[in-house]
């Protein structure tokens, strides 16, 4: 079976409420991640991100200085200078559809409503780690490709012209280890 | 603390967009491991967090008295952008933590006090009987939690504070289409 080597991998968790972010923290580390920075404010991760360059960012939503909307629209900056690739799980207690889709395109990658639980948070890491999306750019949007299954039935309105578009998918890296190359 | 540039980036540009897509540069953390090797991170994680909730009583307590101090500003010195503000903090992270801390109905009654003070059209003509009832209901889940039938007293009670607080929210915004749409469509988060 395929693991995670969480000891590897470099965490940026951002959260306003002191609790959460132990609670997150300890989760983390008992995964077996070592590498956990922490902040308290968008302003902050900014910060942070830019200095520790994380693998991972799990960020709230609601923060003082600016909350993690912002801070998603901010490290998904193709002409910035830090890493505008990286993947953002939001971790929040907004829990309407609305959010979600506010959230997407932002440019975030994983959302996850709180209450938080351990299998939840390991999924949306699994899925970062072995089941990267391509990124898209636009006029207005730059982040993950918002199409996670692609659907021939699809009958509303095709925001993408220009013929159709030839995704090249990142490989799932399950398969790549399953193909041994 | 720099790492190693991104691999080679390779871009397909369309007419109004582009396909961005690089070489996974976390392949390298994803290992193949023998079952007997396996030891579940899942497990492992919520074992932790059993080990740390004998802290949650005491977390959850200080999310109640801060929201009751925000409150009590409120009355105080009347209602302003930072005190509003400060109610809906303490009101959303007790929406977002407390289930975890073990007080799910606590969780209930400051989501439907996060949806008055994000969907009322003018939070200062909110009766104040309503935001007072959610803000003693959620003390009173806290403090009377080891009490026999607390449980689902606690729960009736999170349901009729929703239910009032979802009339009212209703009948302010009827003029309010995006608002209506959002207090009627329900949660992402699946019902306990």
């Amino acid at each position: 079976m395929f693991i995670i080597d969480f000891n590897k991998l470099r965490f940026l968790v951002c959260d306003d409420n002191a609790h959460m972010r132990r609670i997150l923290r300890t989760l983390l580390h008992s995964f077996g991640a070592r590498e956990v920075y922490e902040a308290e404010d968008g302003a902050t991760a900014l910060e942070m991100y830019s200095h520790y360059v994380p693998d991972i960012v799990i960020t709230d939503w609601s923060m003082p200085i600016f909350d993690g909307l912002e801070l998603a629209q901010m490290i998904r900056q193709p002409e910035g200078v830090g890493n505008p690739y990286a993947p953002i799980i939001m971790l929040t207690g907004h829990s309407e559809k609305r959010r979600v889709m506010v959230a997407r395109d932002a440019g975030v990658t994983e959302f996850l409503a709180k209450p938080i639980s351990a299998k939840g948070l390991y999924q949306r890491i699994l899925n970062v780690v072995a089941n990267p999306r391509p990124f898209i750019k636009t006029k207005n949007y730059f982040g993950p490709d918002r199409r996670r299954n692609p659907n021939a039935a699809y009958i509303g309105v095709e925001r993408r012209v220009g013929g159709k578009a030839e995704v090249m998918q990142q490989p799932s890296l399950l398969d790549k280890a399953r193909s041994g190359n | 603390m720099a790492r190693k540039p991104p691999a080679e980036i390779k871009v397909d540009t369309f007419a109004d967009h582009q396909v961005i897509s690089q070489p996974n540069p976390l392949r390298k953390m994803v290992r193949y491991a023998e079952e007997k090797e396996f030891d579940d991170p899942v497990a492992r994680a919520e074992q932790a967090l059993a080990s740390l909730s004998g802290e949650f009583n005491d977390w959850m307590r200080i999310e109640c008295d801060r929201l009751s101090n925000a409150h009590a500003a409120i009355v105080r010195d009347g209602l302003n952008g930072e005190n509003r503000e400060e109610l809906f903090r303490a009101a959303h992270d007790i929406k977002g933590g407390a289930a975890t801390f073990g007080f799910p109905t606590a969780a209930a009654a400051a989501e439907s006090l996060c949806r008055i003070i994000e969907h009322a059209p003018d939070l200062a003509q909110v009766p104040g009987e309503l935001i007072k009832h959610h803000v003693n209901a959620i003390q009173a889940i806290y403090r009377e939690q080891s009490k026999i039938n607390a449980v689902g007293m606690a729960d009736e009670l999170s349901k009729k504070l929703r239910g009032v607080a979802d009339e009212y929210l209703i009948h302010v915004n009827r003029d309010r289409p995006e608002h209506l749409e959002a207090i009627m469509s329900p949660s992402i988060v699946p019902e306990a």
